[in-house]
């Protein structure tokens, strides 16, 4: 099963190599994992998607807040909202360019780039609907893909920290 | 100030009475500061050597142990040392040199990434990058290396950081976002596991290294006889109750006795307290005490479940959380399983042949000429030949490789406990593979008269792997033999200035003995001869459960 954890980390440089190291030293297996800042200027967040059992969660949130700059670990598998950004640029040829504009609106999706036989096409959204996308844009060419991982939120009024 | 003589400050502001190491370019700075300093510092051989004393000093005295190494090899050599206190739980506070801020990077003459290199052995550690955070991180240092479950700091200090300029500005207190151990035990767990004490008709304590790490050792054998129950130990764990008293069974695990072991396998309550379920002590997880209900009391929450399934977790310092479970259980007397233990403890006790010189003979006579001494071992059978025949009386008695098992940690160790503890006789039950690997010590004990006593079981080989290969790889001896009794470590001792004995045979252990004991005031080393077949029994063979348990000769 994958979870998702989202982890307060104080803002300094060396942290995310400390969880990184935690991770590997551990044997635990990171899906994904991002790093942005925060409201306070001196925490940094980070967003791991990590594979395992319950006990493999267990551990990591355990492991993860015994590192001093870790203030707080939340699971935020469930009742979230999440997402995720991919760039993907894919091949577009004259007599396809209508059907992938096409398919781009229907995911919500935008071209930022035009080449002369390719686009490049911005879509945001959970894992699930980017998978779903990608695998339509296989059958004109993918190219090349970027994804960002994961950022998650608890849904309603309280924060994931609390 | 300079910041070198505000760091040094600093120390002295954390109650810090010596300092062990070993001086260099990146660290000058640093050691021309001490020269005005009342600290005591002592220059080891070796900086695996300071890491180990300061290891040994911290385990004796319950103190914050402190180590000095200057950059790139001086650092590297202290990553046993630190990772070895990593395991133990040991807290103490590494201090090296580094090159000037403007050079890292650029593999300058003498830079290693120390604090890369031990972040996964350390609790934590910093690199200090601006002079103005260094007194700071100082006082983070010692509090986090001596508070909550204890462990190893390092920082890394550059050389141009400890030459800037500085006010000497010492924080009195520090609060760190991410760091609050929890001490007082959730009382609702305390009720649950005092109704499973209550519950139980074979309860048994299992007492692990966190025991003395809390100074809990007065209610851990409260407990034990308000319960009352019987109280196995691991390694770490020996002295946490007195090993004397009726109560105790002594140590559990690979090399423990079977009663013990039975005892702890046949139990339906285990009341685990500041211990880590290592696979050295539960043996295979799938066959261990399968009736048994578990309280486990940890203050590291990690700990709890990591390795066993538990009923009753209590997060916690352990004397608190004893001393309040103690207020709310009753005395119930369960004489059936007092008899059972007491009778496999008659049928199955730790026995070894007379025949020639034996090892354990060395250690039961130690164990009588200085009951209250200080007892550090090396790894391999001489530790585990000290652990089942060294019965010890107090807390702090009994100091061991236990986690990362070090050959060479026992001699330094010595050292650091008698500084630590100079009225005390501190003697390392060493294996002469084992004491080679930290020998150079020798002249430091010599050098500051730091008279600490060597006994080794000299069998000439890597004993306890010989054991293994003689057990599970047909007696094929590959690499085991090194020799030693064509050593004189008499010679080598008297070399370096301090006393040597050899004991040939058992007739005369006791006459050196009583000439340890007459030297009271210089380093002795002992070399005891004896037969190089004699194995470690009972043994739990690797992947077997406790009561698969195998005696032998
Ligand atoms: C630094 C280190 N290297 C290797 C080992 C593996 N090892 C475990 S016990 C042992 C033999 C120790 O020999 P000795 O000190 O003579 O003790 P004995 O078992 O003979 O009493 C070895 C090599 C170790 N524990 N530590
Ligand atoms: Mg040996």
């Amino acid at each position: 099963m994958k979870y998702t954890i989202a982890v307060l980390v104080e803002n300094k440089p060396g942290v995310l190599a400390r969880v990184a190291s935690l991770f590997r030293r551990r044997g635990f297996n990171i899906e994904s994992l991002t790093v942005g800042t925060t409201e306070r200027e001196d925490l940094s967040r980070m967003t791991i998607v990590v594979n395992g059992d319950e006990k493999v969660l267990e551990q990591v949130t355990k492991q993860l807040n015994k590192l001093i700059e870790v203030i707080k670990v939340s699971d935020v598998t469930m009742n979230s909202v999440e997402r995720e950004l991919c760039l993907i640029r894919v091949n577009s040829p004259p007599e396809k360019r209508g059907e992938i504009i096409e398919l781009t609106n229907i995911f919500r999706g935008r071209i930022v780039d035009v080449a002369k036989d390719s686009f490049i096409i911005e879509i945001t959204g959970d894992e699930d609907k980017i998978n779903a996308f990608i695998d339509l844009m296989r059958i004109y060419g993918i190219k090349e893909v970027a994804r960002t991982g994961k950022v998650a939120m608890v849904r309603g009024g309280r924060n994931s920290e609390k | 100030m300079r910041a070198a003589d505000a760091f040094v400050r600093a120390l002295e502001k954390e109650g810090v009475e010596v300092v062990f190491g070993i001086p260099g370019g990146a660290i000058l700075e640093i050691y021309d500061a001490l020269y005005d300093s009342n600290i005591k510092h002592i220059t080891t051989r070796h900086e695996q050597g300071a890491t180990h004393a300061a290891d040994g000093y911290a385990r004796a005295s319950g103190k914050v142990g402190v180590a000095f190494a200057t950059s790139g090899p001086g650092a590297t050599n202290t990553v046993t040392g630190i990772a070895n206190a990593y395991m133990d739980s040991s807290p103490i506070v590494v201090f090296t040199g580094q090159v000037a801020r403007s050079l890292i990077g650029n593999d300058a003459f003498q830079e290693a990434d120390i604090t890369g290199i031990t972040m996964p052995i350390t609790k934590h550690n910093y690199l200090v990058t601006d002079p103005k955070k260094l007194l700071r991180i100082v006082k983070e240092a010692f509090h986090i290396a001596s508070t909550g479950r204890p462990g190893p700091v390092l920082v890394d200090i550059p050389k141009d950081v400890s030459q800037a300029d500085i006010e000497f500005d010492y924080p009195s207190k520090i609060e760190l976002m991410g760091y609050k151990p929890k001490y007082e035990g959730h009382p609702m767990q305390i009720k649950k596991a005092a109704e499973l004490i209550m519950k139980s008709e074979r309860p048994i304590i299992l007492a692990g290294g966190g025991v003395k790490i809390a100074n809990a050792n007065k209610e851990l054998t409260e407990l034990a006889e308000t319960i009352p129950a019987f109280v196995v130990t691991t390694l770490m764990g020996k002295g946490s109750i007195s090993e004397y008293h009726p109560l105790c069974l002594g140590f559990v695990g690979m090399h423990g006795s079977k009663y013990a072991n039975y005892a702890l396998s046949e139990s339906d309550l285990i009341i685990a307290v500041g211990c880590r379920f290592s696979d050295r002590t539960i043996g295979n997880t799938a066959l261990f005490a399968p009736d048994a209900k578990i309280i486990h009391i940890d203050i590291d929450p990690a700990e709890i479940g990591k390795n066993v399934r538990v009923d009753v977790p209590i997060v916690g310092d352990a004397k608190r959380i004893l001393s309040q479970l103690i207020k709310v259980i009753q005395y119930k007397q369960r004489k059936e399983w007092e008899e059972k233990v007491r009778e496999w403890r008659e049928k199955f006790p730790l026995k070894y042949s007379k025949q020639g010189f034996k090892p354990q003979y060395v250690i039961e006579k130690a164990c009588e000429f200085f009951p209250d001494a200080i007892i550090t071992t090396e790894v391999g059978q001489n530790q585990m030949w000290a652990a089942q025949f060294f019965k010890v009386k107090h807390p702090r008695q009994f100091i061991s490789s236990g986690g990362l098992g070090t050959m060479g940690f026992g001699f330094p160790a010595a050292m650091g406990a008698k500084v630590a503890c100079p009225d005390r006789e501190v003697i390392d039950i060493a294996g002469d593979g084992s004491f080679l690997m930290n020998i150079q010590e020798l002249a430091t004990c010599v050098h500051y008269e730091i008279p600490v006593k060597v006994f080794i079981l000299n069998n000439g080989y890597l004993g306890m792997v010989r054991q293994w290969q003689q057990l599970f790889y047909k007696e094929r001896y590959s690499a085991t033999c090194i020799g030693c009794e064509k050593v004189s470590f008499e010679k080598i001792a008297n070399g370096f200035g301090a006393l040597g004995i050899t004991v040939e045979k058992a007739s005369e252990v006791e006459s050196a003995l009583r000439i340890v004991k007459e030297n009271k005031d210089v380093p002795v080393v002992v070399d005891f001869r004896v037969d190089f077949q004699a194995n470690v029994f009972p043994m739990v063979p690797p992947g077997k459960g406790l009561k698969d348990i195998i005696e032998g000769e």
